[in-house]
């Protein structure tokens, strides 16, 4: 599927921003499932694109600087991807980051009893994959889709003892009782293309991959009950939302920002 | 019996031979006079923080032992083989666990103890910095029980601390006893300095032009070894500079002067990894500069020591270091390793709960003599408790049997007597591996002690290898 994506963010600042430093992980990934055609990012005029690798995890960083003053701090992503239904699986993907280190608990990821007796549920002996799917299910099951119930630092324990969150919560959420059954797992964030029948919601968005033996990294979108399939790009990864936050940065000076997003993801026709 | 460095019987060694003189004919009010003439001498110069981040009040003078601990060249040409040996392995372990992870795949290192360790850096994963060094200033610290036995007790890869008072004890005892120095060929440890700028330079990222900008990034003077920062880059010439002097622009870092942004090639950092740029660590840092993992992973910049070295030093890796040196080098270890048990593994574990009062059982991310017992010299009570602590978490202890450590003679209110000492030399890795000769001395003052950390009651001394 030829996927369009225009994301646009606009960092509006109390008072003028005089120097700004902003890390960006929002380039597609690159692996069979996705094909980029093309891909922009532009910070405006009073920005300039410095040093860019591509880190262990795969996934490319690019650093900007901000030189003030200016006010208003215009983030623009736009772009085109192919994509192609992998039924989840990261086929192709280098990255050089032992699974293992996945394994690793943080504050937002870290469970409580609650989550041990979830993770708890299936049944011992269960292959990898098998025992992926029966914990993203349950999380579907046990934490409904609702705005407003979590804030963004919201940890996975607290998503469980509300019963509710959005796609992030799901995330964490399956992170940790899959964490807590020995499988390396770690957050994605991307884009996701509502289809036809509109019932998916964010169009930024996230979910979680599993480390499966022998198939490798595979997504569940516990948020959505499916692994991501050709309506989903992928963008970048990390322990947990804070790690794998597609943009990080300060600023000096400034004071309190707002933010303006608007994301649109469509879809081309060939 | 504890090897006695100075005496066999009541025979001189050959290192000591000129000492035993000056000790000899030494009337005890000079040696009084000039014991409290080194006291003043180091509180002028200021240098009375804690090493190695014992902790304790920063404000303490340690003791200064006038007494020198003395190596022959023999003796040291050994040891310093040994040293550059381990350096070279510990660094091709660091390329190796931030690249394939060979070592592991081989099932040499268990991957648990590599990808779940605390010190492992995902961000630094698939990064080679240049020339392959992640470790450029490794601490080794070695004790010695006989004449040809060496072990080492730990490795300090990321930013070892001490070297300030090597380079002081040697300055003081030249001022004080000139007449030593012209009687004994003693190597010179003045170009340690040196040294280390060169060592810095010559891990400029390829982007560099020109001779490379090298600056020390501090804590800022709260920190302990604020002094060790400042006399270092006085002494090299270089900047002395704190995350707020410093900045990422493009794709290279600079420091702020007041003639402009200048460009940074090489940062010897002093700040803890955690703290390097908030950007990719804790984002509450202040002592870092945001952005710099990017510029250093995209080759703008050097960080020694490298983001993620710490893996290296680590406790429980610690047991693997002569597994390193022969599946990296094809070499056997010319150090040896203490026998370590690590608590987690069951026959360890009941082996070390059945031998607690013969044993040395250390914390596996600990240091300055914090957080350990050592059996034999530990009362019944403090055992018992020792023992409720290793029961309620065995993964964070090792034990190792308690070493006869070799004693050096050291003044005490009368005479010289003998006292248990240990030694860190500080290796430096970059285009070469180098070591000044020597290294920073310490001293347990208290009778029978076995514990070195100058917060336990320990002291400093000069430490001489002798010329041929």
């Amino acid at each position: 599927m030829r996927l369009r994506i225009t994301h646009h963010t606009v960092y509006d600042y109390e008072r003028p921003v005089s120097f700004g430093v902003q890390s960006l992980r929002v380039t597609p990934s690159v692996f069979e499932g996705q094909k980029v055609i093309d891909w922009q990012v532009d910070m405006g005029d009073t920005s300039e694109a410095g040093a860019g690798y591509r880190d262990g995890a795969g996934d490319w960083v690019q650093l900007w600087t901000i030189h003030g003053p200016i006010s208003k701090v215009p983030v623009r992503i736009e772009g085109e991807v192919v994509t192609t239904d992998l039924a989840g699986v990261l086929r192709g993907h280098r990255e050089v980051i032992h699974p293992m280190v996945y394994l690793q608990t943080t504050k937002m990821t870290e469970p409580d009893e609650a989550l041990r007796d979830l993770a708890a549920g299936p049944e011992q002996g269960l292959g990898d994959l098998d025992l992926a799917h029966a914990l993203s299910h349950l999380v579907h099951e046990k934490v409904a889709y609702r705005t407003g119930v979590t804030n963004g630092l919201s940890t996975a324990a607290e998503v469980l003892a509300a019963g509710g969150g959005v796609c992030q919560d799901h995330a964490h959420v399956l992170m940790a009782v899959a964490r807590a059954r020995g499988l390396p797992a770690r957050y994605v964030s991307g884009y996701l293309h509502a289809d036809a029948e509109g019932n998916i919601h964010e169009a930024a968005h996230a979910w979680a991959e599993i480390h499966v033996g022998g198939l490798g990294w595979v997504g569940f979108d516990a948020a959505n009950a499916t692994c991501p399939n050709d309506l989903y790009v992928r963008t970048g990864s990390g322990l947990d939302s804070r790690d794998a936050a597609p943009i990080r940065g300060v600023t000096a000076m400034g004071g309190a920002e707002k933010l303006e997003v608007t994301v649109a993801v469509s879809r081309v026709e060939a | 019996m504890y090897y006695n460095e100075m005496f066999n019987g009541d025979d001189v060694r050959e290192a000591y031979a000129s000492l035993s003189d000056w000790v000899d004919k030494m009337p005890a009010d000079f040696r009084q006079m000039k014991q409290a003439e080194a006291e003043a001498l180091f509180r002028r110069i200021g240098i009375t923080f804690a090493v190695y981040g014992e902790g304790g009040d920063p404000d303490r003078l340690i003791p200064f032992d006038m007494m020198p601990r003395v190596f022959t060249q023999a003796e040291w040409r050994r040891l310093e083989r040994g040293i550059k040996q381990r350096a070279k392995a510990l660094n091709a372990f660091l390329a190796d666990v931030y690249s394939r992870g060979e070592i592991v795949r081989a099932g040499r290192i268990p991957a648990r103890l590599v990808y779940q360790n605390a010190a492992y850096e995902k961000a630094a994963v698939g990064f080679r910095p240049p020339r392959g060094v992640y470790s450029h200033i490794i601490g080794v610290d070695l004790v010695r029980t006989g004449r040809d036995d060496f072990f080492v007790l730990e490795d300090n890869c990321r930013t070892p601390s001490g070297v300030s008072y090597m380079l002081e004890n040697r300055e003081i005892m030249m001022r004080m006893f000139p007449e030593l120095f012209r009687g004994n060929r003693i190597e010179p440890v003045d170009g340690y300095p040196e040294l280390l700028r060169r060592t810095l330079e010559s891990v400029a990222p390829k982007k560099c032009q020109g001779r490379p900008r090298v600056v020390i990034l501090t804590p800022g003077h709260y920190n302990s070894a604020y002094y060790e920062h400042s006399f270092l880059a006085n002494l090299m010439g270089v900047e002395l500079v704190e995350g707020a002097d410093l900045f990422v622009e493009g794709e290279f870092a600079y420091i702020r002067t007041t003639e402009g942004p200048k460009r940074v090639d090489v940062i010897y950092r002093r700040v803890d990894d955690a703290f390097i740029d908030p950007l990719t660590f804790r984002r509450d840092s202040m002592l870092g500069v945001p952005g710099l993992m990017d510029v250093y992973r995209s080759g703008g910049v050097s960080i020694c020591s490298s983001p993620g070295a710490g893996v290296a030093d680590d406790k429980a890796i610690y047991t693997f270091v002569p597994e390193m040196v022969r599946f990296y080098l094809g070499e056997e270890p010319i150090l040896k390793n203490v026998d370590t048990w690590t608590l987690w593994e069951d026959d360890d574990y009941r082996y070390v709960m059945d031998n607690l009062e013969e044993l040395v059982v250390k914390e596996v991310h600990g240091s300055g003599g914090y957080g350990m017992l050592v059996g034999p010299r530990s009362s019944k009570a403090e055992i018992a408790e020792f023992r409720k602590l290793i029961e309620a978490n065995p993964h964070n202890y090792i034990a190792q049997p308690t070493l006869s450590l070799s004693t050096c003679p050291t003044f005490v209110e009368d005479g010289i007597a003998p006292r248990h000492v240990d030694l860190r030399p500080y290796c430096l890795c970059g285009e070469r591996i180098e070591l000044v000769p020597g290294g920073l001395t310490r001293v347990a003052l208290k009778e029978g002690s076995l514990v070195v950390n100058s917060s336990q009651g320990g002291g400093v001394k000069d430490t001489w290898v002798l010329s041929e």
